[in-house]
């Protein structure tokens, strides 16, 4: 073997030289490139699944619509498009925080700018959370919870139950899926404090990521289906 | 090793501009009666929305071509339940004397 680099890094089986392994590269990966497409991957295969769930919502809403969307229309009206307005609007800032952190971590941001726009991510996931229950009281309060106390002055009763019905489970489950998001959150952003994360090593925040923009991304179809199909139905 | 793509901080900004400005879009669009047109209107700016936080907040953009398909497929299953079950639906009692 020519020996005419003595200072320099050895070379692999194809000639490239070798680095030394990253101290968090697992023996299991070739380099940390790899590592993190593993992970990313292994996110969108989760996120299809999730895809194919809420589907099964969006499905039963398609048919139900379809059988009857007078009513549908009717119910959809006494939603509040202010709040859904202003919700849609919240997560779509919190995406964006969510991003500038991803952002932080890639190019070795301060821990303190990393945890800043992780916290601002996490605190418009709550505020998301406060105003879907104030709009889920309202919901109590005027008798639109579907079940024996439901009560329907309009046209359409039966479809009006059926859309709450779904209002519920379809919102409900993206509520869930909100509240684990901030729980998410809030052990990246631990982390994120112990310095973690910096330009070699940002999966979990990239991952983490992934899974709060898909979050958004629900809401961007559930705010115009819900909220929006009675807007001209008085007007 | 892969190289990591770091997008410029503004590209972030404009999406987000894009995104704010399709959601009072498509309020605004509600407003007015549109008959079919209205639904699919909303869908469209929606389904925009989402390519755009799909592509650049979650960096699908410079996703590998394997991420693509995984992705992609996603959706394509979604749209075979979608149109699997609505032709159903919607071809019941076209065959005098079968189930509506």
């Amino acid at each position: 073997m020519p020996d005419g680099h003595a200072h320099a890094a050895p070379l692999d089986a194809h000639g490239h030289p070798h680095e030394p392994a990253h101290p968090k590269l697992q023996h299991h990966f070739d380099d940390m490139g790899q590592r993190a497409e593993a992970s990313t991957l292994g996110m969108w295969v989760f996120l299809v699944t999730e895809i194919l769930f809420f589907g099964g919502l969006f499905m039963c809403y398609l048919v139900y619509r379809w059988k009857s969307p007078s009513g549908f229309q009717e119910a959809s009206f006494e939603l509040n498009r202010v709040w859904g307005a202003t919700n849609t609007a919240v997560l779509i800032i919190s995406s964006l925080t969510m991003a500038l952190a991803v952002r932080a971590a890639q190019t070795s941001a301060k821990r303190g700018t990393q945890v800043f726009f992780l916290g601002l991510t996490m605190f418009f996931g709550l505020v998301f959370l406060g105003i879907k229950a104030i709009e889920y009281t309202d919901k109590f309060v005027h008798h639109h919870v579907p079940g024996p106390h439901f009560h329907w002055d309009g046209q359409y009763p039966k479809p009006a139950e059926q859309f709450y019905s779904l209002y519920f489970a379809m919102t409900g489950l993206h509520a869930v899926h909100m509240i684990v998001g901030v729980g998410i959150m809030a052990v990246i952003t631990w982390m994120a404090w112990r310095e973690t994360f910096d330009e070699d090593y940002y999966t979990p925040v990239e991952v983490a990521g992934l899974y709060w923009h898909f979050v958004d991304i629900v809401w961007i179809f559930l705010f115009p289906l819900l909220y929006l199909i009675g807007g001209h139905f008085k007007g | 090793m892969t190289e990591h793509h770091i997008a410029p901080r503004g590209m972030y900004y404009v999406v987000f501009l894009a995104l704010i400005i399709g959601t009072g879009l498509t309020v605004a669009a509600a407003e007015v009666d549109l008959g079919a047109l209205n639904n699919v209107l909303m869908l469209a700016i929606a389904c925009a929305k989402a390519l755009l936080v799909i592509l650049f907040f979650m960096h699908l953009r410079w996703g590998t071509r394997l991420t693509w398909v995984v992705v992609g497929s996603g959706f394509f299953w979604l749209l075979i339940m979608f149109s699997l079950t609505m032709s159903d639906y919607m071809s019941r009692g076209w065959v005098e004397g079968t189930l509506r």
